[in-house]
């Protein structure tokens, strides 16, 4: 496992690993949605890079080639890149909400008051 | 030339509403359409599956490009049977969210929950009817980002946070469903479920294989609220709109559960899957987890809802079981029980909307002496919750029995034994509500009230009636999960 | 009428009556006669089922598939004639009595009383005519459910906690015994159908057959084989009509009328007699029986002396089937009909004497056969039953299943029934003997509602009939054990 002819691999790995900390370690809702897109971008890699094949060209019919890149993982990146726009926005509506219900943005001051309000039931 | 572009219109119809709602922009309208909608998409779906039965699985393509380069709609014996379970969920709630969408939510914004109601109705029936890993992953979206904000529409400024907290591990499902899906695509080059499945068995390497799998587990696992992973699911039934939480106990995780099976069982393959590795032992393992530890926790509720919701985590655990029970009698359990469960939850969720509607709140000691002010919704609790015990009569009964035969038949005493002493503990809990709700007076404030609005109640009783009438007349959903499980291993299409 | 025909009304018209019942909420005469006239019907029905199936039918009919292969079915079989004979009979009596006992207590939600007690009746036709185990387990629960509002009719702590009992170890054991014990007969045998001789076939093992044996008996709750037997004195909470009903009409005759029917038709009495593995039942059934006498001897409460001594009669029953041989079936099938008779009259009893004197404790009944000599003589005449002495109904069936024990050799079997009489006559003679011999204390008061009175006389007439005119019940009883 040469980690030159690997190295998209291994971007992909510490894309996917730095997501998913910052959404575990952060408390402020803002940070947890970067860590998510960090986290989505790491599967980005994973679908591209291996679509890039030694020698192919751009995917567009000539006679003198033969390798072509495959252009079908750029397409699905395409959707799944809309798919996490939608995502972020909607998660940052949410926020905004969130912060005019509480006044805070940070996961464990929401808790707080969440908790202290059901004791006083 | 209509019958020949159901299974497109299956999803189309509900797709085409939203938008029309949005630009319409009036309440009224949006509820009528969401209405009608819902009741074209079961016609489709009673159509699909009759044509399935008599004639075997049909293949659409998309745009007319042939599989295994173009998106296919297949229906075969497993999905037709899920997506009249989601349409016909879809058909209940639609007019019983009126009265409760009116009460929950204000009134700028009715026609935005129709319009997302539509948006998730139509992912839910894509999920199911799609024969493509990708476009399975785009529907999914679809369905989840309507659920985040059907979720975070609700009247206490927790469901925000509920809503939130699920969009960030749904995403994470997602993006774990989409690195499997990859995973795959790289060792196979395909992207069609029909495909994959042949191209699977001539791949050597199999490492890739199995991560997909771990990935396609995880991620799905947690949209199906698989434990340990439904740590979102109590907070997001508790407090999203009424009519919600009774739409998705009913089918979105039922809509999961079809994926992980139409994955096991028809893409790796059960000699992978459940021969190779110790998937059924985790499987039941995890199944067992959730049965007790969901139905204990749900005792010591003080929410209805709450309480509820983690009775939908151990049901679920009894689906899974079957799942991994992986025989015959275990897979016809689990998938009747997607069905009976989905009646039986979604009466239940409905009927305590009409009390969230009256009395204001589902807490438990705010129903003290409800059978005396609303003898309808507390006799039709009653009902529900016998079909939640699996009391022979209901349709939960059905369920348990094929459950206890698949793990007689695999000669797991030790699982018979838990299987109905999880029914025990629901007996524990759905007794609190029924001392509860007939034992006590009712507090001054509310003992002036009315029963909850007809068109609350029709819906939910007709929910409550199907709990009753298929555990009698078990021929539509039994044949239906009987079939599915055959078309599930091998032995039929 | 068909025999089908009228086999499905049995059925319906418990069903029909509930709704009328409740219709008449408003009336409460009208009520009350809409009971009667039901309760009337049914046992018109019944009898004009009786005559076929003494000439050897057996009338069958089947509503829904349930499941593939087992449909809700119904036959009539002689030990099932014989419980619908016992079941409607006695609930046209106590109806009669209730009607008395609710109105002189003036008892609230008395509507949903009659409701139940009808709903109640359905079931325990539906148990009696049931051809497959599966129709059995579905009228079994509906039993239970029906009777927890009966139960827990006064509505407080005592009634909630007392019904909490009531339904746990009902619930438990059929959830957790009953329920896989009729799975595992379904995988192994391909059937639920009762059949003579059994179903199990050849393919279980002695120790597996002695396992599923435990899992129905246990299962089984409502016979209240110990230690399942606390739902018992549990349910007294309720008034005195339901007592009588659930310890002799309905629950606990459902639940030996169960085990009678699993080990005839399920089991086969043949197919396991010689069996090791069944050698437990007796033995459990034993115990139960001399335990229970015990705790009854012990108890001041007289419906929680009842309680135990049902909790004994119970598994005479019980004992006798496990004794495997023919006379001793006999003798548990006629127990059934003879107990029934015998403790409704006791229950109609204390309830008499609960309504007019408002005594509950047996040290309190001192000199009370003076005030009530009706009340009193029929408790001496439903006593003397329980004995089993002549010329009561309890004389018939323990002669049968003392000659059912005697027939197997042992001593012990024979010693157990004999310990058991004596005990009886321990808990209940000393009961009559205080009535009747001892001066009265306390203030005056005169003999229960006319209504009451009449419903005890009947059926202490019932208990002394029952020696004289027993070809009906001996018939079907020796007909069961020839089967």
């Amino acid at each position: 496992m040469s980690f030159t002819g690997h190295y998209t691999y291994w971007v992909t790995i510490f894309l996917m690993i730095a997501g998913l900390y910052i959404v575990i370690a952060r408390g402020n809702l803002v940070k947890k949605l970067i860590g998510l897109g960090i986290f989505q971008t790491s599967v980005y890699i994973l679908y591209i890079a291996p679509g890039k094949l030694i020698g192919g060209t751009a995917p567009i019919l000539a006679a003198s080639f033969h390798t072509y890149s495959n252009p079908l993982p750029h397409v699905l990146i395409l959707t799944a890149i809309v798919v996490g726009v939608a995502t972020l926005a909607l998660g940052l509506a949410i926020v905004v909400r969130i912060r005019e219900a509480y006044d805070s943005i940070e996961e464990d001051e929401i808790l707080e008051i969440d908790r202290s309000e059901g004791e006083a039931q | 030339m209509t019958t020949e572009h159901l299974p497109a219109l299956q999803v189309v119809v509900p797709l085409l509403a939203a938008p029309l709602m949005v630009l319409v922009r009036r309440g009224t309208f949006a509820w009528l359409l969401a209405m009608l909608v819902s009741w074209a998409t079961l016609a489709i779906a009673l159509a699909l599956a009759f044509q399935v039965r008599a004639d075997g699985p049909i293949s659409y393509a998309i745009g007319n490009w042939p599989p295994p380069w173009g998106i296919e709609y297949r229906v075969d014996g497993l999905n037709s049977f899920v997506l009249v379970l989601v349409a016909l969920v879809a058909s209940v709630v639609a007019p019983y969210a009126r009265a409760s969408v009116a009460a929950e939510l204000p009134r700028d914004q009715h026609y935005l929950f129709f319009t997302m109601f539509s948006l998730c109705l139509a992912g839910l029936l894509g999920i199911t009817i799609t024969g493509d890993a990708f476009n399975l992953f785009v529907f999914l979206e679809i369905s989840s980002l309507s659920t985040y904000v059907l979720i975070a529409l609700g009247s206490n400024r927790r469901a925000l946070l509920a809503a939130y907290q699920y969009l960030v591990l749904g995403t994470i499902g997602a993006t774990f469903y989409i690195i499997g899906v990859g995973l795959l695509y790289l060792m196979t080059g395909t992207l069609n479920l029909a495909d994959l499945a042949l191209r699977l068995r001539d791949v050597d390497e199999i490492r890739p294989v199995l991560a997909a799998l771990a990935f396609i587990t995880a991620g799905i696992g947690l949209k199906l609220a698989l434990f340990p992973l439904h740590l979102w699911l109590p907070n997001a039934y508790a407090y999203a709109p009424s009519a919600i939480t009774s739409f998705l106990a009913a089918s979105a995780t039922k809509v999961s559960v079809y994926v992980l099976l139409r994955y096991y069982f028809l893409v790796f393959g059960v000699p992978l899957v459940f021969v190779r590795l110790p998937m059924a032992e985790v499987l039941i393992g995890l199944s067992v987890l959730a049965l007790v530890s969901a139905s204990l926790v749900a005792v010591f509720q003080r929410d209805l809802k709450r309480m509820f919701a983690y009775s939908s985590v151990a049901q679920i655990g009894y689906i899974t079981l079957g799942m991994g029970l992986a025989n015959q009698a275990g897979l016809t359990g689990a998938v009747v029980h997607m069905f009976n469960h989905g009646i039986t939850k979604g009466a239940m969720f409905l009927l305590l909307g009409g009390v969230s509607l009256r009395i204001g709140s589902t807490r438990l000691e705010r129903v003290a002496g409800l059978a005396r002010i609303m003898p309808l919704t507390s006799f039709g609790m009653v009902l529900a919750g016998l079909s939640l015990i699996g009391i022979p009569g209901t349709a939960g009964f059905i369920s348990k029995w094929y459950l206890v035969l698949g793990a007689i038949e695999r000669g797991y005493w030790g699982l018979v034994a838990l299987i109905v002493a999880s029914s025990l503990i629901a007996v524990a809990y759905v007794w609190r509500f029924v001392e509860m709700a007939y034992f006590r007076e009712p507090e001054p404030s509310a003992a002036k009230l009315d029963e909850a609005p007809a068109s609350m109640l029709v819906p939910a009783w007709l929910m409550v009636a199907a709990c009753i009438y298929f555990g009698l007349d078990t021929s539509f959903p039994l044949d239906g999960a009987r079939l599915a499980a055959q078309v599930l291993l091998g032995a039929a299409r | 009428m068909s025999h089908e025909s009228l086999l499905l009304a049995a059925l319906f018209i418990p069903v029909l009556g509930a709704l009328a019942i409740a219709a008449c909420d408003r009336w409460p005469d009208l009520r009350e006669t809409v009971t009667l006239v039901t309760a009337a019907a049914l046992l018109l029905c019944v009898l004009s089922l009786l005559g076929p199936v003494l000439g050897g039918a057996q009338p069958q009919a089947s509503l829904v598939q349930m499941l593939p292969g087992i449909a809700l079915s119904f036959r009539i079989e002689p030990l099932g004639m014989l419980f619908a004979l016992v079941a409607s009979t006695l609930w046209l009596v106590n109806s009669l009595y209730s009607i008395g006992y609710m109105r002189a207590n003036r008892e609230a939600h008395q509507t949903r009383f009659y409701v139940c007690f009808a709903l109640a009746l359905a079931c325990t036709m539906g148990i009696a005519f049931s051809a497959n185990l599966l129709t059995l387990y579905l009228f079994y629960e509906g039993l239970t459910l029906v009777t927890y509002p009966l139960v827990t009719h006064h509505g407080d702590d005592e009634a909630r906690r007392g019904g909490r009992l009531y339904l746990g170890y009902l619930l438990g054991t059929s959830i957790l015994f009953l329920l896989p014990a009729i799975i595992i007969t379904w995988a192994v045998a391909g059937t639920l159908e009762f059949t003579p001789g059994g179903i199990l076939g050849s393919g279980l093992s002695n120790a597996a057959i002695g396992g599923l044996l435990a899992l129905y008996m246990f299962g089984i709750g409502k016979a209240a084989l110990m230690p399942f037997h606390r739902w018992l004195p549990a349910a007294m909470v309720a008034p005195t009509p339901v007592s009588a009903l659930l310890h002799a009409v309905a629950v606990v005759k459902a639940g030996v009328f169960s085990v009678v029917k699993v080990i005839v038709y399920v089991f086969g009495v043949d197919r396991i007699s010689g069996l090791t593995s069944v050698d437990w039942l007796p033995f459990a059934a034993g115990f139960t029986i001399i335990a229970a006498s015990i705790i009854a001897l012990r108890s001041d409460n007289l419906k929680r002396r009842l309680a135990y001594s049902t909790v004994s009669q119970l598994s005479y029953v019980i004992f006798a089937a496990a004794l495997l041989t023919p006379l001793s079936v006999a003798g548990a099938a006629l127990h059934i009909a003879a107990h029934a008779v015998g403790k409704i009259t006791l229950f109609f009893a204390a309830g008499a004497i609960y309504t007019a004197a408002h005594k509950t404790d047996v040290s309190q009944l001192d000199g009370i056969g003076r005030r009530m000599p009706w009340t009193m003589g029929a408790f001496a005449v439903g006593a003397i039953s329980m004995i089993g002495l002549p010329p009561t109904a309890g004389f018939v069936s323990k002669w049968f299943m003392l000659s059912g024990a005697m027939s197997t050799g042992q001593w012990l079997p024979v010693a157990v029934i004999a310990a058991s009489t004596l005990l009886n006559a321990g808990y209940f003679l000393p009961i009559v003997y205080r009535a009747f011999f001892l001066p009265a204390a306390g203030e005056a008061h005169g003999e229960a509602p006319r209504t009451m009175v009449v419903a005890l006389l009947l059926t202490a007439f019932a208990t002394v009939a029952m020696f004289f005119f027993s070809d009906v019940p001996l018939l079907l009883a020796r007909r069961l054990a020839g089967a």
